[in-house]
């Protein structure tokens, strides 16, 4: 392994920013200390004013394989994440077949270890996602996944979920849940209201959601067990939870980049880009994501990245699939809903690394499952799981350069602040300039 | 709507897309309907036919099904001696799974000068548009959104009528005789591209708009459409000097919204009762194809306020008007 000097940076430590360079040889942080000498034969990068951090761990990620490796495959969608400073990825459970058993999660887990990144996996609570007989938790859990979650929907079934969740709890696995009342969500395809109505099209209310979320609190309550809501898109959603924190359960969550930059007028041209379940809220819930994200209310921000093949995006909108491309810009939108230069730097990489490494359990090195330890502390003797963001860098979006088979992103051609400049994962330098290496 | 469609009101559709309504001006509305009534002298002659179009390809896109919007469309089309392309989506590749994207595509390499769509999504012929935006696309009715053409030949049929029987020639009104017109619609609002369309046109002219139908057919933002909403449907139907019923879309699933169809008829169906509360000099209209003995009693319908048959005719030159503005400024056939 090369040896690399990272000279100038802010490093985001423990104990705050501090102005140091660091090195990285063998795989681990070896010193940290200001004016660093290079060593002969050493990879000496300047990232004067650059944010040096631990890796970003993405919670929400669909790397579509097994079942449609068309959108993406478990390699592609580690090669995005490293482009967007990801030395963590959390693949979600909605493949073909659903990721419900040892044999599934095991295959994930072997060809996640063949990308230089760590890639864990959620499995699903119920068998084939269907919301009725639970999954084999315990097996999975022997895997080491933590997460478990039917997302693409929610469980449907209070009972259910109640069952899922007092069986979960001494496996000391978190469940997730995406909150959508199907029966009020309907087959709306944006943010029920105004707008869409005067489109003709039908509306997937924020209450359907919100509905979900009181319920899950209330049966964390009573069973207490533990609990992550996946991308929260409401303002009333955000106040259940705060609520539901300071009285004392175990809950956290999320919000993605894209319910914290855009909002559901984009629908109006009708382009399929733009739809997502939960769909694009109102400017009202936009501002309210974005007040509790900087007030550290948001455990995690996380992608929901969901590849979708070009030809299922050429349909009517009603017609399309969800889902939008996420790992390749959320470094930039997160510093962007952060408040680009008020954007504090220990916030960035708490909701980006060190927060969904916490509730995905991977701070700690895990030889058992081969998972190297994320979102910890820069420590010197640490395995090396390093982002290197450039606060200054602008860049323009371009859908047909990302990293991802497929190359739906709504923030095609947009001028973007902040962006990774290199990452270090497992030790290895794997983005430089943010070029893959 | 207009404040919620975008921003940019089109002044004519001379040489545009037609989408939707509720971005046209009242002048580009006139302009469409006075064209119309000089049409309506070509479909009275021996030969039904002007050389307009001469050389111009028009496509016919049906992705759902329609009788009279399409031979409405195709008959105006071939009546400006435009080809006709007309595609049977049912028994087409798009029943194989062929994306929109690339139908149209395939349709476009035939060599079309205009697109005549009807689509069950909201949105498609947007979409459209911007897929080929070389070819001028009409919109025959997208989803639950815009029916554009019938909103234009309800507006029609309305001043028509009115400008008979007052003995005024039709095209020297302009848009007066819709000023402080009082207008119901009536029935399942919610998912009616017609009322949408009607409501925009209605709105622009000067009209006053108020719509009834159970809480589950209205849309829940419907005062931010510039309408307002009946709290007594036989006080209404006093007030109304035009009341529009629309076809209550059992195959779209909204006979979920309503309990029973016989509720429904007893709640606001236009029944013989009920149309006796009408003002003897008001008009009944129906886009069609009607649910007699649902939302309109048979006797109603073919009762001497109705004005629904002349609807249907009136689509053929209103549509000819469409195709000829639309498409005028278009360069040599390719």
């Amino acid at each position: 392994m090369k040896t690399v000097l990272l000279q100038g940076g802010r490093l985001i430590t423990a104990a705050g920013v501090i102005e140091a360079d660091l090195r990285v040889s063998n795989g681990i942080i070896a010193e940290i200390g200001k004016s660093l000498a290079p060593a002969t034969g050493e990879l000496v990068i300047d990232v004067s004013g650059q944010w040096v951090g631990p890796g970003f761990v993405d919670l929400h990620t669909h790397l579509r394989e097994p079942g449609d490796e068309a959108a993406e495959t478990i390699s592609s969608g580690a090669r995005a994440g490293i482009v967007g400073g990801f030395t963590a990825l959390l693949g979600m459970p909605n493949t073909q077949p659903a990721l419900d058993n040892v044999a599934l999660v095991s295959f994930v887990l072997a060809e996640g270890k063949r990308t230089p990144i760590t890639i864990a996996v959620a499995g699903a609570i119920t068998q084939g996602r269907q919301g009725e007989q639970l999954a084999p938790m315990a097996e999975m859990a022997g895997l080491g996944v933590q997460i478990f979650t039917d997302d693409g929907s929610g469980v449907q079934s209070a009972g259910v979920m109640r069952r899922a969740l007092s069986y979960a709890k001494p496996l000391g696995v978190r469940l997730a849940q995406h909150c959508e009342d199907a029966t009020l969500a309907g087959a709306g395809v944006m943010n029920e209201g105004a707008l869409a109505e005067s489109l003709g099209l039908q509306g997937r209310s924020g209450i359907s959601e919100e509905i979900m979320v009181q319920r899950d609190i209330d049966l964390v309550r009573s069973t207490g067990s533990r609990m992550h809501f996946l991308h929260l898109s409401t303002a009333r959603s955000i106040d259940l939870v705060v609520a539901a924190k300071v009285e004392g359960l175990d809950i956290t969550c999320e919000v993605t980049p894209h319910h914290l930059t855009l909002d559901e007028s984009t629908c109006a041209t009708y382009d399929p880009i733009f739809k997502v379940h939960p769909p694009l809220r109102s400017s009202h819930d936009v501002l309210a994501l974005r007040e509790a994200l900087r007030r550290g209310l948001i455990d995690a921000v996380a992608t929901d990245h969901a590849p979708h093949a070009p030809e299922s995006k050429d349909r009517a909108f009603d017609e399309a699939p969800a889902g939008m491309l996420g790992l390749e810009t959320a470094a930039s939108l997160t510093f962007e809903a952060l408040g680009q230069e008020k954007c504090d730097p220990e916030l960035f990489f708490s909701v980006l690394s060190r927060g969904p490494a916490r509730i995905a359990k991977l701070q700690k090195n895990n030889e058992l499952h081969g998972l190297s330890a994320q979102g910890g502390e820069l420590l010197v003797g640490e395995e090396a799981n390093l982002t290197v963001f450039n606060p200054m860098a602008t860049w323009t979006v371009d859908a047909r350069a990302l990293q991802s088979r497929a190359s739906n992103t709504p923030f095609d051609g947009r001028v973007m602040t902040g962006r990774v400049s290199a990452v270090i994962a497992k030790g290895t330098l794997v983005l430089h300039e943010g070029k893959l290496q | 709507m207009d404040w919620i469609d975008g921003g940019s009101v089109m002044q004519s559709i001379r040489g545009q897309n037609l989408l939707s309504l509720s971005e046209l001006s009242k002048e580009a509305i006139v302009e469409v309907l006075d064209i119309a009534e000089s049409f309506v002298e070509v479909n009275q002659r021996t030969i039904k036919k002007v050389p307009a179009l001469k050389g111009k390809v028009v496509a016919s896109l049906f992705f759902e099904e329609s009788t009279r919007t399409r031979l409405s469309f195709e008959t105006a089309a071939k009546r400006l001696s435009a080809d006709v392309l007309s595609l049977a989506i049912a028994s087409s590749s798009v029943k194989k799974g062929e994306s929109l994207r690339d139908t149209i595509a395939t349709v476009d390499a035939l060599g079309i000068d205009a697109v005549i769509l009807r689509h069950a999504s909201s949105g498609a012929a947007e979409q459209v548009s911007r897929y080929v935006p070389h070819v001028r696309v009409i919109n025959a009715g997208d989803g639950q959104h815009q029916h554009p053409t019938q909103g234009l030949l309800d507006a029609f049929t309305i001043r028509q009528t009115l400008a008979a029987r007052r003995g005024l020639n039709s095209s020297e009104t302009g848009a007066e005789l819709f000023v402080g017109l009082k207008i119901l619609i009536v029935g399942d609002i919610r998912h009616s591209r017609v009322a949408r369309s009607d409501i925009a046109a209605y709105r622009s002219l000067g009209a006053e708009v108020m719509v009834a139908g159970p809480p589950t057919l209205l849309p829940q933002s419907v005062a931010q459409w510039g309408v307002t909403h009946a709290e007594n449907f036989e006080e209404a139907l006093r007030w109304a000097d035009v009341v529009g019923l629309l076809r209550l879309q059992r195959e779209r699933g909204t006979g979920s919204f309503v309990p029973t169809l016989n509720e429904y008829t007893a709640t606001y169906g236009l029944t013989e009762e009920r149309a006796a509360l009408l003002k003897p000099e008001a008009l009944v209209m129906h886009p069609g194809p009607m649910n007699r003995g649902i939302e309109i009693d048979s006797k109603v319908a073919d009762g001497p306020q109705a004005i629904i048959e002349r609807q249907v005719s009136n689509g053929v030159p209103v549509r000819m008007a469409v195709l000829y503005l639309s498409m005028a400024g278009l360069g040599g056939s390719k």
